[in-house]
């Protein structure tokens, strides 16, 4: 980190700029010397993918912001226009809403990897932390997006959303009418989380991002054997298996980006409505106050948590199993005790526990977007005591837990 | 002679509760062919003389749909276009929604982006499916979309439709009560003709509900034969970096 100051810099452009700025050391500190582990693996694609999402929604976003009207009588005419009359309208338009989407696959991707290999693990709690604080954001930006085409979809998901509020004991209904700001989700609405969706949430996500960074580039990267590369360093101080994340990790990462880019490109220019997950088909009617669709639900990335706010038979009891969900992430790394953070050097208890929770984690996922039925709900009660175990167990499983050992340097990858 | 059959099979108990939202009705497939222009053009002909009075399609302009479509700006205004104004316009309706209210119950939706709502096999079925009903208003119901506000409008080309309510047993047992449509008054197309025009008609819908949809896949094409090249190019560049690696 601090090894630049004996670098004597250059004179010209470069120096006149880095004697009033720190350019070239912060190219130094975060990617040219910033050293990460040899031994990344697949799931290591998925922190560089969803900053590239996070770039595009947001270039894409602004040029959405261009022709969108932010009017309960304008907006889903607005969106069409888009679609019809802007020059290349349709294209940024699916980019956005497909965008959305791979956003969440991406990120569930990099916490499923934070999961498996420990890297919420001291000393990276901060940086779980400012993750899961992202994550939070990310739902709220992307709740506060789907109303904004005005369809029949966006409309009633939001009425259902905010409604959730008012089951709060006391000032529930109250909450809830401030949040809407009228009676029913109306042009108020409409409006302010047009502000939150431009504007506020972008800002704060942003700058969690760079404190994400910031936090992982002070204690560095974990890896798939999760051991520590700044233990074993060679004279100069570099980690012996660690290697500069510029150029190696830069020209890997964008092999990443290319496939990734094909993947959502198939989808952009082929199916940008995923068969009705990504964009769908009740969201093509027109907003109406008056007409409530049959089948309401929240799109793929909130089924999960939808489902088990459904299997709870009291509603405020739900919202709070619900915020449990989550919040209990954001616990992960005082839950899981274990000195070991690969899943690789785990028992076989820990692994079956991890599959169980990814299983529940999809079943859910696919019950949330199913219409309520008695056996389906049952499944939803299962799922739901299955995802709140595993972070029981994890509190109990290190207590016997038999590990493997843990090698000194990483394995080759 | 011979009664030429619309069959649709229905399970009548749930079939009258859930059909609104279309559930339990099984749809026919509209097997539209979104790169036949005459198709298109035949399409827009019905959309225009048939649909173009009572619902508007207020998203949709005359101009894009005649480029589109290859029909000449001067035939788009001479033939699809009755209201007059500039081929720019978009395609709203002279009705007052008021009137519409009073006549119908309720307001014709814009059929702009309804293909993309309901699916091209819901509007192929519905458009199919009317049967007389003297206890409607306008005399006729729909198996699809019952005690819709519509009235057959394509009766003239369709013929008058009777529902013959049969029961059938099922391979497990079970006996539910089918509707089938049978045609009882032939109108000016045959069923096959009909059938086609209702194609050419969803066609066009689906069209219109996203116009840049053939553009959309012409350049997916090429953007990902790029992307491939490109990932190519950064995958050796990679194993050439990384060959100091150990």
């Amino acid at each position: 980190m601090a090894g630049n100051t004996t670098e004597k810099w250059q004179g010209g452009l470069l120096g006149w700029i880095d004697a009033r700025f720190p350019l070239s050391s912060m190219w130094y500190d975060h990617l040219a010397r910033y050293y990460a582990p040899k031994n990344f693996n697949f799931w290591y694609y998925f922190g560089s993918l969803a900053l590239l999402v996070l770039v595009m929604q947001i270039i894409t976003g602004i040029w959405l912001t261009m022709n969108y009207k932010p009017d309960a009588t304008l907006a889903f005419n607005s969106v069409e226009y888009i679609m019809r009359d802007v020059n290349w309208g349709w294209l940024i338009r699916y980019m956005h809403s497909t965008g959305a989407s791979m956003f969440f696959i991406v990120v569930y991707l990099h916490m499923f990897r934070g999961l498996i290999y420990g890297s919420f693990k001291k000393p990276r709690e901060l940086i779980w932390i400012f993750g899961m604080i992202i994550y939070v954001c990310l739902m709220a930006e992307a709740f506060m997006g789907y109303l904004l085409p005005w369809g029949q979809m966006s409309y009633w998901g939001a009425q259902v959303i905010i409604s959730l509020f008012g089951a709060i004991p006391g000032i529930g209904d109250s909450l809830a009418l401030w949040i809407r700001g009228d009676y029913v989700v109306a042009d108020a609405t409409l409006n302010r989380f047009f502000a939150f969706h431009v504007i506020a949430i972008p800002i704060v996500l942003l700058a969690l991002v760079v404190l994400h960074i910031l936090a992982l580039h002070e204690v560095g990267s974990n890896n798939p054997d999760g051991v520590e590369i700044k233990k074993n360093k060679d004279a100069k101080g570099i980690p012996l298996d660690g290697i500069p994340f510029h150029p190696y990790y830069t020209v890997k990462d964008i092999v990443g980006v290319a496939v990734f880019l094909i993947v959502f490109s198939a989808i952009v220019f082929f199916m940008p409505e995923m068969g009705g997950w990504f964009l769908e088909r009740d969201n093509f009617f027109p907003a109406d106050p008056l007409k409530t669709p049959e089948h309401i639900v929240p799109l793929w990335y909130f089924t999960p948590f939808y489902a088990i706010l459904r299997a709870v038979p009291d509603k405020f009891l739900g919202v709070v199993a619900m915020g449990a969900a989550i919040f209990a992430l954001f616990l992960l790394p005082w839950l899981d005790r274990s000195p070991v953070k690969s899943i690789r050097y785990r028992g076989s208890v820990y692994k079956v526990a991890v599959a169980v929770f990814v299983v529940s984690f999809v079943a859910l996922g696919y019950l949330g977007t199913q219409p309520p039925s008695p056996v389906l709900t049952n499944f939803a009660r299962l799922f739901s005591v299955l995802y709140f175990a595993f972070f029981a167990a994890l509190l109990v499983i290190p207590m016997f837990e038999k590990t493997k050992p843990v090698p000194d340097r990483v394995t080759s990858s | 002679m011979k009664k030429m059959l619309l069959v649709l099979l229905v399970t009548m108990a749930p079939a009258w509760a859930l059909a609104a939202g279309g559930y339990a009705i099984q749809l026919d497939e509209a097997n539209i062919d979104p790169t036949n222009k005459q198709s298109l053009q035949r399409g827009a002909r019905l959309f225009v003389n048939y649909c173009l009075s009572c619902h508007s399609a207020a998203l949709m302009r005359y101009e894009r749909m005649g480029k589109d479509l290859g029909i000449d700006e001067k035939l788009v205004s001479q033939n699809l276009m009755f209201t007059g104004g500039k081929v720019g316009e978009l395609m709203t309706v002279a009705t007052a929604p008021a009137d519409a209210k009073e006549w119908f119950g309720t307001i014709p939706p814009d059929l702009t982006v309804i293909a993309r709502s309901r699916g091209v096999d819901w509007l192929y079925t519905y458009l199919r499916s009317f049967y007389l009903d003297d206890s409607r208003i306008t005399g006729v119901n729909n198996l699809v979309f019952p005690d819709v506000g519509m009235p057959d409008v394509l009766w003239e080309l369709q013929g008058w439709q009777k529902p013959v309510i049969t029961t059938v047993r099922d391979h497990d047992g079970t006996e539910r009560k089918v509707v089938e449509l049978e045609l009882e008054e032939p109108g000016l197309l045959t069923p096959q003709e009909f059938d086609r025009a209702v194609r050419d008609l969803v066609n066009f819908l689906d069209y219109m509900g996203e116009p840049a949809k053939y553009e959309r896949r012409h350049l997916g094409v090429k953007v990902i034969l790029f992307l491939l090249v490109f990932l190519v190019l950064a995958y050796f560049t990679k194993r050439e970096f990384w060959r100091d690696v150990h």
